[in-house]
C-alpha cells in the first residue's frame, strides 16, 4: 500500500541532549532532553567523550553516531556537543551551541572554564532559559539575559533578607 | 557588592559551600573517591537538618555530584522538600536538581503535582518560569494529564515570558498525553498569531515537531504558514517555517511525481488510489493539481470514466481561476477522447458533459469543445439525433451563452451546434424553431467565421422545413418560410465579413427565386433539397492515402505564384469545416518502398481491428460527397450504439452515471445466473470457472470462461484452523474482531493463490481492503510450500455481540504440482462464541462489590454436575477458555469478572461442593450471559 507517511521528510530540530566536558575530559555540564536512565546516560557520556576527544582538531564538527547526529564545537579548552536526529539540521544546532557561548559570555564576562565549573547552577539556569524541551525558546540574547538577571536580582533580595535572619 | 557580603555571612553558616566541594573536590585529585565519599555523608547530615537553605545548599552539592557520575536518587524526596520552598532561591535550586536527577520511574514525582500547580500559578513570573522548565524535564504522563489545563491556561497568560515557556512544554505534554492535543490546538494555532515574536517561534516550533509526525493533519495551517514565512524577519523561525511548508507541499508532489511514474509499470496499484488523486485536485497549490490531473489521464478505464470525469465537472464548476478551469476542461476533453473514445461507453453522456461545458464563462476553449461536438456527431450516427436535439437547444438558448459575443470563446460551440443542427437537419424535432432562432438579428453579433456557418445552414434547414411544409399543409405555410428568409437575409448582406456578405447574397437570391417558384404554384422542395443531398460522412484519418493522385497531376507543383513574406498573417481566411483536420487538406506521396507500406497497412489493418468502433468497409448505398474513383473503398468509421436513449430537456451527465450503472448490474446479474446454471450442469467437477474477483476490466465485455482440468485430489489437502484469539480496536468503538487463521498445507504441492472469503452477514462483516466490493475475497498475502503452516490476520465488523455467530466461508487456491495446477476449493464454517467477544479485564472487589449493588444487572445461574476437578483447575479452566479474572477466592467460592468488547460486564460468582458446581451470574446484557454460560457448560461437559 501507498501512503503518504512513507514519503515525510523528517527535518526540525529538536535536540536530544547537550554536553559540555573538558579536554581532561570532564564532564562540565549535561542536559537531557530525552528520558533515559541513568546507567544508559553514563554510558552514552563516556562514549561520546572518547569519540570526540579522539577526533583532530581539523576534522568535521559533524559525526554520525550510533542513529544519531552529533555536533561539536571547542570553545578553548572547553567542548560544546549536542546530539540531534539523523533528519535534523547540523548548521542550526551549531548555531544554537554558538549561542549558548555568547550567552555565557555575556553574563560571565568573558566565560573559562572555570566559571562554569564554580557556577555551574548558573550555567544551567542560561541554558534553560535559551533551551527548553530541546527546542529553541528564546532567539533574543537580550531577552535571555534579561530574565536570567531578573531572576538573579530576585534571590539576591532573599539572600539579603535571609542574612537579615540569622 | 551586595552579594559578596551575603556570601560571606552564608559561608560561616554552613559547613561547605558549593564552591567549597568543588574546590575540595580539585584539591583532592588522588583520592577523589574517598573524599567525595565524605562530602556525601556531610551532606546527608545536612539534609537532616531543618533549615532549608542547608537544606537547599547540600541539594545543590548533589546536583553537582550527579554530574560527576555519583548516585543521588537517594536524596529526591529531599529535592522535592526543596522545591516545595517559598523562598525562589531555594525553589530555582531545588527545580534544577529535579530536572536533572528525576526521571519517569522517580517515584516522589507523584507527590509534586500540586507543589507545581501551586508555583504555575504563582503571581511571580520566575516562579511560573521554573516551575515550567522544570517540568519540561521530569514530566510523566500522569503529571501531563494532571497540569494540562494548567498549563493550557498559561498559554494565554499577560507576560511573553510565561507564554512561550507554556507553548513549548504543551509539546512534551502532547507527547505524553496525547488527548490534550485536541482542546489545547486552537490556542497553539493562536499562538502563530502573537505579538511577541518568541512566543511565536515558539509556536512554529511546537507545530512544526507535531506536523512532522502528521503533515496531513496540519496542512489548514499552510496558508497561515505562507503569511508568516513572508512577514516575519525572524531567520530562526523562517528556517523552521520552509522546512514545516515542505513537509506539507514537497512531499504531496513529490508523491504524485511518484505515481506518475508507478502508473507507467503498474496501473493498477494506482488506480486504487483514485480518491486521493482525485483529493489532491481540492490542493490549494496549483502545480500539485496539474500533477493529479495529468494522473487521472493514464488512470481512466471504461469502469471509471464516468465518476472521474463527474468529480472533475464537480470541480470545474468550484475553480475560480480560468487558467486552471481552462486547464481542467481540456483535461476532461482529453481524457473522454484519448485513443478513440476508447473508454467512453456512452456517448449521450458525453454529449451532455460537452453540452455542461459550454455553461462555463470566458473559456478560451469554445472551439475544443465545438470540435469535439463536430467529431462525435459525425462518427456516432446512433447519437446524431440526440445531438441534434441538444444543439438545438443551444441554439435556442444562444443568448445564455453569454452577452459579451466577441470575446467570449465560449460561442464557438454555436459553429458547431449550427453545422449540426443544418447537416443532421432531417433528426430536428422542429426545425421551423431552430431556423427562426438561427436567423435572430442578434446573431450578426457573433464572429464572421460562426455567421457564415449560421448562414450556409439555415439554407440547409430552409429546405427541410420546405420539404415538410410542401408535403403537408397548403403552401403558404411554406411561402411564409420563403418569405421569412428573404426578410432576415439581408441583414447577412450587409455583413462587414465577406464570407458572410458572399454566402448570404447568394443564398438571397435563390430564396427570391425559389418565392417566384412558389408563388406559381410550382413544387421546389424536391429540388432544393437536391442542393444539400447527400449524407457527410467521416473519413478515416488515413483514407486520403487511398485516393490515387490522378495522372499528371503534381501535388507539390505550385498552382500559383508562391506568396511573397510580407503577406500579413492576420488576412489569412478562416477555414470553414475542415479546421479541425488540417492534416487531411495536403496528402503528399512520400516514397516508400513496398515492404514499408505492407508493414504499415498490416500494422492499421491489426489497429482497426481493435478498434470497436473501427468496421471494414463495406460497399455503401450512401451517396457521398466527393464523386471521385475508388471512393467507395475509403473506410468510412461507423459507430453504433446498442442503446441509444432518449432523455428530454438539457441533459444532465448524472443521470448516466446512474443508468451505467444499472446496466452494468443487469450485467453482472445476468452472468450471476448463467454461472449458477454452468455449475449445476458441471458439478461433476470436472471444471470450473475463475472466480470472479474484484470486477476488472474484462467483465465488462462478456466473461472469460478458463476451464481447468481437475484430477482426483483428497478432499482434504489443507487443513484451516482458525480461533478468534485477539480483539483489537478500542472498547468505544467495540465492534471489530481480529481472527487469526492458521493455515496449513497437509499435501505435498505448493498451495498459491489463496483467496479467504466468507459470505457476509447483516450482523458481522469481512474488513476487505480499501477498494474492493463487498463480495471480494481477502487474498493470502503468503503461498504454502508442502508441510508449511502460516497465519494469517483477519478483521470483522461485528454489529451486536450478544449472540454467537456462525459465517459461512470458502477458501480458493491454487495446487500447483510440477506438471500441473489444480484449482480447489474448501468450505468452512467460522464460529463466533459469544466469549470470544470477551476481554480479560481485572477488576478490584471493591468495584466488583459496587457492580453488583448497582442492580443494573441481570440475574441467571447454571449448574454443572459430576465436574471431577480441583476448585482452581476449575477456575483457571473458565479463565483461559472464556476470557475472566478472579476478583475473589474465598474456600471454595470464587468471583470473576470479564468485559465485553462494547462493555458489558459479566460478573460470576462460582460455588462448589463435592462434584456440583454453582454458578450464579450477573450482566446488563441477559441475552449475552445466557450465550456465556451455555458456553461455560459446554466446555464442561466436554470434559
Amino acid at each position: 500500500m501507498f501512503r503518504w507517511s512513507h514519503l515525510v521528510i523528517y527535518i526540525c530540530v529538536q535536540m536530544q541532549f547537550m554536553l559540555l566536558f573538558s579536554r581532561q575530559g570532564k564532564l562540565r555540564l549535561q542536559k537531557w532532553y530525552v528520558p533515559l536512565c541513568d546507567k544508559e546516560k553514563k554510558k552514552i557520556t563516556r562514549e561520546l567523550l572518547q569519540t570526540v576527544l579522539a577526533r583532530k582538531p581539523k576534522m568535521c564538527s559533524f559525526l554520525e553516531w550510533r542513529d544519531l547526529k552529533v555536533v561539536y564545537k571547542r570553545y578553548a579548552s572547553l567542548y560544546f556537543c549536542c546530539a540531534i536526529e539523523n533528519q535534523d539540521n547540523e548548521l542550526i544546532t551549531l548555531e544554537i551551541i554558538h549561542r549558548y557561548v555568547e550567552l555565557l559570555d555575556k553574563y560571565f564576562g568573558s566565560v573559562c572554564e572555570l566559571d562554569i565549573i564554580f557556577n555551574f547552577e548558573k550555567a544551567y539556569f542560561i541554558l534553560d532559559e535559551f533551551l527548553l524541551g530541546g527546542e529553541a525558546q528564546e532567539t533574543s540574547k537580550k531577552n535571555v539575559l534579561k530574565a536570567i538577571e531578573q531572576a538573579d536580582l530576585l534571590q539576591e533580595i532573599v539572600l539579603e533578607t535571609v542574612s537579615q535572619i540569622y | 557588592m551586595a552579594l559578596k557580603i551575603v556570601k560571606g555571612s552564608i559561608d560561616r553558616m554552613f559547613d561547605k559551600n558549593l564552591q567549597d566541594l568543588v574546590r575540595g573536590i580539585r584539591n583532592h585529585k588522588e583520592d577523589e573517591a574517598k573524599y567525595i565519599s565524605t562530602c556525601i555523608d556531610e551532606i546527608k547530615q545536612e539534609l537532616k537538618q531543618d533549615n532549608i537553605a542547608v537544606k537547599a545548599n547540600a541539594v545543590c552539592k548533589l546536583t553537582y555530584l550527579q554530574m560527576l557520575g555519583y548516585d543521588v536518587s537517594w536524596a529526591a524526596f529531599n529535592i522535592v522538600e526543596v522545591m516545595s520552598s517559598s523562598k525562589f532561591t531555594y525553589k530555582r535550586i531545588g527545580y534544577l536538581a529535579a530536572s536533572q536527577c528525576f526521571h519517569e520511574s522517580t517515584d516522589v514525582i507523584m507527590l509534586t503535582t500540586n507543589q507545581i500547580r501551586k508555583d504555575l500559578s504563582s503571581p511571580n513570573q520566575y516562579d511560573t518560569g521554573v516551575a515550567l522548565t522544570g517540568l519540561s524535564c521530569f514530566v510523566t504522563p500522569d503529571l501531563a494529564r494532571d497540569l494540562a489545563n494548567d498549563i493550557m491556561t498559561l498559554m494565554s497568560h499577560t507576560k511573553p515570558y510565561i507564554r512561550k515557556k507554556a507553548v513549548l512544554i504543551m509539546y512534551k505534554v502532547f507527547l505524553k498525553y496525547p488527548e490534550s492535543l485536541r482542546p489545547a490546538f486552537p490556542r497553539l494555532k493562536e499562538k502563530l498569531e502573537d505579538p511577541d515574536p518568541g512566543v511565536q517561534s515558539a509556536a512554529v516550533n511546537v507545530i512544526c515537531e507535531l506536523a512532522r509526525r502528521n503533515p496531513k493533519n496540519y496542512l489548514s495551517l499552510a496558508p497561515l504558514f505562507f503569511k508568516l514565512m513572508t512577514s516575519s524577519t525572524n531567520n530562526w523561525v523562517l528556517i523552521k517555517i520552509i522546512k514545516l511548508v515542505s513537509c506539507f507541499c514537497v512531499v504531496k508532489y513529490l508523491g504524485l511525481l511518484a505515481m506518475s511514474k508507478i502508473l507507467k509499470t503498474h496501473p493498477k496499484s494506482v488506480q486504487s488510489h483514485k480518491d486521493l488523486i482525485l483529493q489532491c485536485l481540492d490542493d490549494k497549490d496549483e502545480s500539485i493539481r496539474l500533477r493529479a490531473l495529468d494522473l487521472l489521464y493514464g488512470m481512466v478505464s471504461k469502469k471509471n470514466l464516468m465518476e472521474i470525469v463527474k468529480k472533475l465537472m464537480l470541480h470545474v464548476d468550484k475553480a475560480e481561476g480560468t487558467t486552471y478551469r481552462d486547464e481542467l476542461l481540456t483535461k476532461i476533453i482529453d481524457i473522454c477522447s484519448q485513443s478513440n473514445y476508447q473508454y467512453i461507453t456512452n456517448f449521450e453522456w458525453y454529449i451532455s458533459i460537452l453540452v455542461e461545458l459550454t455553461r462555463l464563462e470566458g473559456t478560451r476553449h469554445g472551439h475544443l469543445i465545438a470540435s469535439q461536438m463536430l467529431d462525435v456527431a459525425i462518427r456516432v450516427k446512433a447519437i446524431r439525433i440526440f445531438a441534434v436535439a441538444q444543439m438545438a437547444t443551444l441554439l435556442d438558448n444562444a443568448h445564455l451563452l453569454t452577452g459579451n459575443m466577441q470575446r467570449n470563446g465560449i460561442c464557438e460551440v454555436l459553429y458547431a451546434a449550427a453545422w449540426i443542427c443544418g447537416e443532421f437537419s432531417e433528426h430536428l424535432e422542429n426545425p421551423m424553431q431552430t431556423l427562426e432562432a438561427m436567423l435572430r438579428p442578434k446573431v450578426a453579433t457573433l464572429p464572421g467565421h460562426i455567421q457564415a456557418v449560421y448562414v450556409q445552414n439555415a439554407a440547409k434547414l430552409f429546405s427541410t422545413v420546405l420539404k415538410s411544409q410542401e408535403g403537408s399543409t397548403e403552401g403558404t405555410a411554406a411561402q411564409e418560410t420563403s418569405q421569412l428568409m428573404i426578410d432576415r437575409l439581408p441583414l447577412f448582406v450587409q455583413s462587414a465579413n465577406l464570407e458572410v456578405q458572399e454566402r448570404a447574397s447568394c443564398i438571397l437570391q435563390l430564396v427570391k427565386y425559389i418565392q417566384k417558384l412558389q408563388q406559381k404554384e410550382v413544387e421546389v422542395a424536391e429540388e432544393v433539397s437536391a442542393l444539400f443531398a447527400g449524407e457527410l460522412n467521416p473519413v478515416a484519418p488515413k483514407a486520403q492515402k487511398k485516393v490515387p493522385v490522378p495522372e499528371g497531376l503534381d501535388l507539390d507543383a505550385w498552382i500559383n505564384e508562391p506568396p511573397s513574406e510580407s503577406e500579413s498573417e492576420d488576412e489569412q481566411p478562416k477555414a470553414i469545416f475542415a479546421k479541425e483536420e488540417p492534416k487531411h487538406s495536403r496528402s503528399r506521396h512520400t516514397e516508400v518502398d513496398e515492404k514499408e507500406l505492407a508493414r504499415r497497412r498490416e500494422a492499421r489493418k491489426q489497429e482497426q481491428a481493435n478498434n470497436p468502433f473501427y468496421i471494414k468497409a463495406s460497399p455503401s448505398s450512401q451517396k457521398v460527397y466527393q464523386e471521385s474513383p475508388g471512393v467507395e473503398h475509403i473506410p468510412v468509421v461507423q459507430i453504433d450504439l446498442t442503446v441509444p436513449l432518449k432523455v428530454p430537456g438539457l441533459p444532465m451527465s448524472d443521470q448516466y452515471l446512474k443508468l451505467e450503472e444499472e446496466r452494468r448490474q443487469k450485467e453482472r446479474a445476468d452472468k450471476k445466473k448463467k454461472e449458477k446454471k454452468k455449475r449445476k450442469e458441471k458439478r461433476s467437477g470436472r471444471g470450473r470457472r475463475h472466480d470472479s474477483g474484484p470486477e476488472s476490466e474484462e467483465d465488462i465485455t462478456p466473461a472469460h470462461m478458463v476451464d481447468i482440468v481437475t484430477e482426483e485430489m483428497p478432499e482434504m489437502c489443507l487443513t484451516l484452523n482458525h480461533k478468534v484469539c485477539d480483539i483489537q480496536g478500542n472498547l468505544q468503538d467495540g465492534s471489530q474482531v481480529v481472527v487469526s487463521v492458521i493455515f496449513e498445507n497437509k499435501c505435498d504441492s505448493l498451495l498459491k493463490s489463496m483467496e479467504f472469503n466468507v459470505l457476509d452477514s447483516l450482523n458481522s462483516k469481512l474488513q476487505r481492503p480499501e477498494g474492493s466490493g463487498p463480495h471480494d475475497g481477502f487474498t493470502v498475502p503468503f503461498q504454502l510450500p508442502p508441510g508449511v503452516s502460516n497465519e494469517a490476520r483477519l478483521v470483522f465488523t461485528v454489529q451486536s455481540i450478544v449472540m454467537p455467530q456462525k459465517m459461512k466461508g470458502t477458501l480458493t487456491f491454487i495446487v500447483k504440482n510440477e506438471d500441473s495446477s489444480i484449482h480447489e476449493k474448501l468450505d468452512f464454517k467460522l464460529h463466533f462464541t459469544c466469549t470470544s467477544y470477551l476481554i480479560t479485564t481485572p477488576c478490584y472487589s471493591d468495584a466488583f462489590a459496587k457492580l453488583l449493588e448497582s442492580g443494573d444487572l441481570k440475574c441467571s445461574s447454571v449448574r454443572l454436575e459430576e465436574v471431577n476437578m480441583p476448585f482452581h483447575h476449575l477456575l483457571a479452566r473458565i479463565c483461559f477458555h472464556h476470557h475472566f479474572s478472579v476478583v475473589e477466592r474465598i474456600d471454595s467460592c470464587a468471583s470473576m469478572y470479564s468485559r465485553s468488547i462494547q462493555g458489558h460486564h459479566v460478573c460470576l460468582l462460582v460455588k462448589t461442593s463435592g462434584q456440583t458446581v454453582s454458578i450464579d451470574a450477573k450482566c446488563d446484557e441477559p441475552t449475552l450471559l445466557g450465550n456465556v454460560l451455555d458456553e461455560i457448560k459446554q466446555t464442561f461437559s466436554q470434559c
